[in-house]
């Protein structure tokens, strides 16, 4: 079968969900005017440290779609320049999260019952066992606040879960004949660990990870909503929020438009990954 | 596991840059006064030795002292916990109660448009952080419409009924002052709402789904074909089992409530720990972080533990294993 029919199979059982093309849809749509932000946007200036009190304070018109904030700075492009810190945020901490979380899983699962198993699962329980958010907050807190440690805290924190979700695989799978045999063949740890077990957990950590791109995004916008992520007068959703808050309810636009755009990105990976989680499952069945 | 959540957590606090005994004592101090403060707080030693000396403190309830509230950090948990605890009590008992109907109604009209709004909802909800459900309800009602207060927990010039368990509403009960009561149930309205949303839309889903799921089994068509009558096969033989899966994500839900509690008691000025727990953050005031930390580690952990109970009492293939071994 050619390559491309695959692709075509794929996409038919992926577009029998409507929901999942809006989710695909929505991500697209943000990761576009993310990229292109400089050019997509009205203002682009807007999104640096620009004053113009002659502007402070628009309601949402033509030529602010979204009003403008205390400073007379457009937030919808404020926004659009806000979701590039934000995506940024999620593809890196994800980039750490995964490889380092999924080793911990598949060691910690295949060499079941030793000191490692003990040792690495102990440690993420530790982890877990404080709301992640509150961790998040706690590191960022006695650093420096910006988008960096921001970034940090979430992947101290984060690593666990995908420690947890390897290692409920790898322990059923290290008794599965493929495994076994491999062993009799003589087979290294590392081709066990990585050829034999790992391929076979790749679509759940795929979903996992569409879904958490938006949960990163969510933590991300909180950390900045208390003024521990992205530094004024850089954009970030978050502290957006946090500041049109306290000019309630006369300024409603303020608050409300970066709040929304938060919900969407969310939305649109949790649409995403919901789709894509159904895709592998169906192709199992 | 709490002792190992102390190590880390003490650990990052020690990692702070800078010094917390000069932080304290402002840039004029004298160095032998910060050195003095130092000794006093044992941080001239090594940091396993801090460790020992901060947990047998600890064991004895005491938390160290507020560097900039200048309070035993003990004493300022024990004003603002209570707080919190209601909020959360409050939220999770709105969450867990419409969150089971919602689900129970969208399985009952299972692809009729009940179950259609439940299901864009549920998508809505699940991805609207708590603090703009929030910020959105501060609008509307306490703004726009005054119907709900969204300041603090009483209505000030509202006598605070005396302190039993800290929590107004069971306090005001208690002493039979129900205008008390009433004001304080208003005052938690807004915010429980907005910390119970996203985790009552994930209930109704697993809800629904888990009651769908038990529906197409064996013992229920028997029980059918006995001739059971609807409803009760609905509510003993469907709803029982199928609440389990949702009690058992309560844990979860409750560890993201409580993570939003600190955006949200902000937002509503709200006198619990969270909000403390946010001031001393922006301040470093690393002996009250690691006490928030650890205190709100513990009410994690104990809720788990309820929750874990909760589930083996409902399910009794749980239940008769434990008991056999």
């Amino acid at each position: 079968m050619g390559k491309r029919t695959v692709w075509g199979k794929w996409w038919y059982k992926f577009s029998r969900n409507p929901l999942s093309v809006v989710g695909l849809g929505i991500v697209c749509g943000i990761v576009f005017v993310a990229l292109f932000a400089p050019w997509v946007a009205p203002y682009p200036e807007h999104a640096g440290p620009y004053v113009n009190y002659g502007e402070a304070n628009r309601p949402p018109s033509f030529s602010h779609p979204f009003g403008t904030d205390a400073f007379g700075r457009d937030i919808l492009s404020r926004v659009f320049f806000a979701f590039r810190s934000s995506l940024l945020m999620g593809l890196v901490v994800l980039a750490i999260v995964v490889p380092v979380g999924v080793t911990l899983g598949l060691v910690a699962g295949y060499f079941k019952e030793s000191w490692l198993d003990v040792f690495i699962m102990r440690v993420t329980d530790i982890f877990l066992s404080v709301p992640p958010l509150i961790l998040a907050l706690a590191i960022t807190s006695v650093l420096k606040p910006n988008l960096t440690n921001a970034m940090m805290a979430v992947s101290v924190m984060w690593w666990p879960w995908y420690t947890r979700l390897v290692y409920g695989m790898a322990t059923s799978l290290r008794n599965e004949y493929f495994v076994q045999s491999a062993e009799l063949l003589g087979a290294s740890k590392f081709h066990i660990l990585f050829r034999e077990i790992l391929p076979n957990c790749v679509s759940t950590i795929l979903t996992k990870m569409t879904l958490d791109m938006g949960w990163v995004i969510l933590i991300g916008a909180a950390l900045s909503f208390v003024g521990l992520g992205e530094q004024p007068p850089k954009p970030a959703l978050g502290t957006m929020v946090s500041d049109g808050a306290r000019y309630l309810p006369e300024h409603w636009w303020m608050a409300v438009f970066p709040g929304l755009a938060i919900m969407l990105i969310v939305l649109g990976f949790n649409l995403l990954g919901d789709g894509i989680g159904d895709l592998f499952s169906l192709e199992e069945a | 596991m709490l002792i190992g959540l102390s190590i880390v957590v003490f650990i990052i606090a020690r990692l702070v840059p800078g010094d917390p005994a000069r932080a304290a004592l402002g840039p004029r101090a004298t160095q032998e006064a910060v050195d003095a403060l130092r000794a006093r707080l044992h941080l001239d030693k090594p940091i396993y030795i801090q460790y020992a000396y901060w947990l047998k403190s600890v064991l004895q309830g005491d938390f160290g002292e507020s560097l900039f509230t200048r309070r035993p950090v003990i004493e300022d948990i024990k004003e603002f916990l209570p707080a919190t605890i209601e909020l959360a009590l409050f939220a999770g008992i709105f969450m867990t109660f419409f969150g089971l109907l919602l689900g129970v109604l969208s399985a009952r009209y299972a692809n009729t448009w009940v179950d259609n709004l439940v299901r864009v909802l549920s998508y809505l909800g699940i991805a609207t952080p708590a603090f703009v459900v929030a910020i959105v309800l501060l609008l509307v009602f306490g703004m726009y419409y005054e119907i709900f207060p969204t300041i603090g927990r009483l209505t000030p010039g509202m006598p605070s009924p005396p302190r039993i368990t800290g929590l107004i509403t069971l306090d005001s009960l208690f002493t039979g002052n129900l205008a008390t009561f009433w004001d304080a149930l208003k005052h938690l309205f807004l915010p429980g709402i907005s910390l119970s949303l996203g985790g009552l839309f994930q209930e109704a889903r697993i809800t629904r789904s888990s009651m769908l799921e038990n529906a197409k089994k064996d013992y229920v068509g028997a029980a059918r074909a006995y001739g059971i009558p609807e409803r009760v096969v609905f509510s003993k033989y469907l709803f029982k089992p199928s609440v389990i899966p949702t009690v058992s994500i309560l844990g979860l839900d409750f560890a993201s409530l409580i993570g939003n509690a600190f955006l949200v008691e902000l937002l509503f000025n709200w006198p619990g720990i969270s909000r403390y727990g946010i001031n001393v953050m922006l301040r470093k005031d690393v002996e009250a972080i690691v006490a928030v930390v650890m205190i709100l580690g513990i009410v994690f952990t104990v809720v788990n533990i309820a929750v874990d109970l909760l589930v083996a009492y409902l399910d009794p293939r749980i239940r008769l294993v434990a008991r056999e071994e």
